[in-house]
């Protein structure tokens, strides 16, 4: 396998915050620290959000994924729900369909039994609506004052679509970008519910499987459908900029074409955020061969909650390992991954 | 340095310090003692920065400066004779009388606020 | 919407006067106006200070519209950027020594302190916590009656009457266990210094639009009458900053030197008084202060007045002054003062980056060079041609 991404150092002399927010940071950390000593010598790959296995002739793909967030529970969904569907959508994106998940409790030790249950309760409903099984688990319990009230890892396992056949080497310049839906929605939703701050909006987190959305992909154009995503904490900007990267490609984003709420947009003005670098958990972004664009759209809009799909951009030879985004008039500028998490500011 | 968004003020808070305004429907509470002793009313727009209102937004200068841009790339006579405008020197009152006669305005405004 | 392109009124998503400032149409004809106005014979340089302005000037890169021999240069107006090392540390410093929570905006909370920025000190466990309006900070002291919490204050003339009004709230309430540490700064002394700077070879300024709100128009009238530059105060948009540049060029073609209002739909002439009555009641000029980069200043930052030394951190908390020069090789000070680009810098790119900041103006969203390296350094070449229609 081929190394596209050129290895970086790692130097830091301790860990940050900014290591663990998917952004840049994060990538040096897993490619200069993790990786080199973690996985065999000559094992390469691109860094995918899924493993793939070949287990006595099946092919299967495995992934895991902690959640951390505070508060437990905002509009629209609680830590539960997230542990279950960030899993799921880690294995859909990688063309898998999800069969099982176990999943890990850090407890803090003082948590009302109500809440615990609520996210238990949470857990069995997300599974139940994504079509997937929890099969096993483990509950450790940590003193006062870590954790955060809860911690939760999930692990899951799902059988590969043999039609399947995704990867950032696949993709190819004329490719078209797809996207799901409204992007921004859970990241804002969050800010707000942690109450620092006196806004309001009528907003709710967008976390949800969007497994479905993969099948149809694959489903309905096959080997057209070169790479998915589903971007998380970093946002969109992040996902696109490890494709660039992965695929050594230059991707072109329309800027208008992108979908945002008022709300969010509304939030991101008054805070002096992106909403291309804000947390989604319940979108999928897909990269597919321009002959199927116009149906690849068309299959996502026809599902319930695809109503909001769209075709936001491109892939280009250049500019290389770069995303760039295109004004309705015609200026461009570079969107770059984070360093950390964005923080909001007044100048 | 400074990151202004405008608002319009939904909701004038009782005690005269404090007004919700609503910005591409968010709310947001800030303090309005910056603009006291202008009379402020529910449907204003001000501009906003770090939970206080500096200034009050003015429909008519918005729509005069659109109106302005407009015409940079049409009637070059018109903006022969635009070109002696000094923004700011002249009082509110003329550039209203301005707006009221001139031609160009291509919609009929709906209410004196609305850009 | 008026006189505009129907393309504005068919918008779905539209930011009431915000919307109509990023129309595409307007914005094709504002930058076609520039190129005729443009005397190809001339260089022009013409010098933004606002922070926001260059921010802006790369979100919505404005320098694709404008003709290569127009030249925007960066100047000080992130009041970040100019923050020397030292004031971090120094406000930080409270949290240790004296157990104060420490309260202070997104802003800085990535700038990089002798012992890391504030945000990595907060994961580490000190209590800095980021607030959103100084009165913000002050809920924070109510909240927490057996701790002092400290704002840490920055800004121009924008944000110091917010502060003001805190203060001044405070001393009403009778709050005792509050504090400021000012780090406001005021914008026409950092002007002056770079007119009078040697390597200055400015042909205009575009004016602080916020800055404005609060000063009006009046402050600035010595750089139009004393150094003949013209000055045309802008809205952040990309149509006020092309409008502006259209004034520039009109006033550089005529040859007038004056100060202009573009922002008008904001920014009062005579400023906000209200706003001026609070700063002078609560604030004074310190005699000098160190501006990153610009050196010493006179009369260039503000300072608690006496009567509100109960709230002001410098008088309650020993704190010594410390100083912490630059590495000899960052080149803050010439980047700030638009003498160096960016990526002239010997450590652009290299030692400094986003993710290792060296100076602040490589941090802050409004630093022109975390601007040049997100938006413009890894671009390679321009694809500029392809535009969408």
């Amino acid at each position: 396998m081929i190394t596209i991404s050129p290895p970086v150092a790692f130097k830091d002399v301790q860990i940050e915050m900014a290591h663990g927010a998917g952004g840049k940071a994060s990538r040096r950390l897993i490619e200069g620290l993790i990786v080199p000593n973690v996985f065999p010598a000559g094992a390469c790959e691109p860094l995918n959000d899924a493993a793939y296995l070949s287990v006595g002739g099946a092919r299967l793909a495995m992934t895991t994924d902690s959640f951390v967030v505070h508060p437990l529970r905002f509009p629209g969904g609680s830590i539960g729900e997230l542990a279950v569907n960030g899993t799921v959508n880690d294995l859909a994106v990688a063309g898998a369909t999800p069969l099982a998940l176990v999943c890990s409790l850090i407890v803090e030790a003082g948590t009302p039994t109500e809440v615990l249950q609520a996210e238990m309760q949470a857990i069995g409903s997300a599974a139940r609506r994504a079509g997937v099984i929890i099969v096993g688990g483990d509950t450790k319990v940590v003193e006062h004052g870590k954790a955060d009230g809860l911690y939760i890892t999930t692990t899951g396992i799902g059988q590969v679509d043999a039609r399947a056949s995704l990867s950032a080497a696949s993709v190819r310049p004329g490719d078209r970008i797809l996207l799901t839906g409204h992007i921004g929605d859970h990241g804002i939703t969050v800010l707000l519910a942690r109450g620092d701050i006196d806004l309001f909006a009528d907003l709710r987190s967008d976390t949800r499987s969007v497994q479905p959305f993969a099948a149809a992909l694959i489903d309905a154009v096959g080997g057209a459908l070169r790479w998915m995503r589903d971007p998380t904490r970093g946002g969109l900007a992040t996902s696109l900029n490890e494709l660039a990267r992965d695929s050594g490609l230059g991707i072109v984003l329309e800027e208008e074409a992108v979908p945002v709420r008022d709300e969010v947009r509304g939030a991101c003005e008054l805070l002096g955020l992106d909403p291309l670098h804000i947390a989604n958990e319940g979108q999928l972004v897909a990269v597919v061969a321009p002959d199927v664009a116009d149906l690849a759209l068309k299959t996502l809009r026809a599902l319930p909650g695809g109503e909001a799909a769209a075709l936001v951009g491109r892939v280009d030879i250049a500019p290389p390992r770069t995303v760039l985004a295109v004004a309705a008039y015609g200026g461009t500028r570079v969107v770059d991954m984070l360093v950390g998490d964005p923080l909001p500011r007044i100048c | 340095m400074c990151l202004a968004i405008p608002g319009q003020i939904v909701e004038l808070a009782g005690g005269g310090h404090f007004a919700t305004v609503e910005v591409s429907k968010v709310r947001r509470t800030i303090n309005v003692d910056l603009l006291e002793g202008e009379p402020l009313a529910e449907g204003d727009w001000v501009l906003i920065h770090v939970g206080f209102a500096m200034s009050r937004i003015s429909a008519e200068y918005a729509a005069e400066q659109l109106r302005l841009l407009a015409m940079l790339g049409e009637d070059r006579q018109a903006m022969a004779e635009l070109d002696g405008y000094r923004f700011g020197d002249e009082p509110r009152s003329k550039i209203s009388q301005k707006l009221s006669t001139t031609e160009d305005m291509r919609t009929p405004r709906k209410d004196p606020g609305e850009v | 919407m008026s006189a505009v392109s129907p393309v504005v009124a068919s918008l779905v998503n539209v930011m009431k006067y915000v919307d109509e400032f990023r129309n595409p149409q307007l914005i094709r004809q504002a930058s076609d106006e520039i190129r005729r106005l443009a005397d190809p014979a001339r260089h022009y340089r013409i010098m933004e200070v606002c922070g926001g302005h260059t921010h802006a000037i790369y979100r919505f890169a404005l320098a694709d519209l404008l003709p290569q021999n127009l030249e925007l240069v960066h100047g000080p107006g992130c009041p970040v950027c100019v923050l020397p090392m030292g004031r971090i540390d120094e406000g930080l410093s409270l949290v240790e020594e004296h157990h104060a929570i420490v309260t202070t905006f997104g802003d800085v909370m990535r700038v990089p302190g002798r012992h890391g920025s504030p945000l990595e000190r907060k994961a580490r466990g000190a209590d800095i916590r980021m607030v959103y309006s100084p009165l913000d900070a002050l809920k924070v002291a109510r909240q927490e009656p057996d701790r002092h919490v400290v704002f840490f204050a920055i800004g121009f003339e924008t944000t110091a009457p917010s502060t003001a009004l805190t203060l001044r709230r405070a001393r009403e309430l009778g709050v005792t266990n509050f504090s400021v540490f000012s780090n406001h700064v005021t914008i026409v002394p950092a002007i002056r210094a770079i007119l009078d700077s040697p390597d200055m070879r400015l042909d205009a300024f575009i004016g602080p639009g916020h800055v404005s709100t609060v000063i009006g128009g009046r402050p600035y009238a010595f750089i139009a009458r004393d150094y003949r530059k013209p000055v045309v105060i802008s809205g952040f948009e990309p149509l006020d900053l092309l409008q502006s540049i259209v004034m520039i060029l009109r006033q550089l073609r005529d040859g007038r030197s004056e100060v202009e209002n573009q922002y008008n739909r904001v920014v009062p002439w005579d400023g906000n008084l209200p706003a001026l009555r609070v700063l002078a009641d609560v604030f004074e000029l310190r005699p000098y202060f160190e501006w990153r980069g610009l050196g010493f200043i006179s009369q260039s930052a503000l300072k608690l007045r006496a009567e509100y030394a109960r709230w002001d951190a410098e008088a309650r908390f020993a704190m010594p002054g410390v100083r912490v020069t630059d590495p000899k090789a960052a080149q803050c000070g010439e980047v700030l003062k638009g003498v160096l680009k960016p990526h002239e810098c010997k450590l652009f790119g290299t030692e400094c980056t986003p993710e290792r900041p060296v100076g602040a103006l490589m941090v802050s969203s409004e630093g022109a060079c975390a601007a040049y390296f997100s938006y413009v350094h890894r671009r390679g070449q321009s694809l500029a041609q392809q535009t969408t229609s």
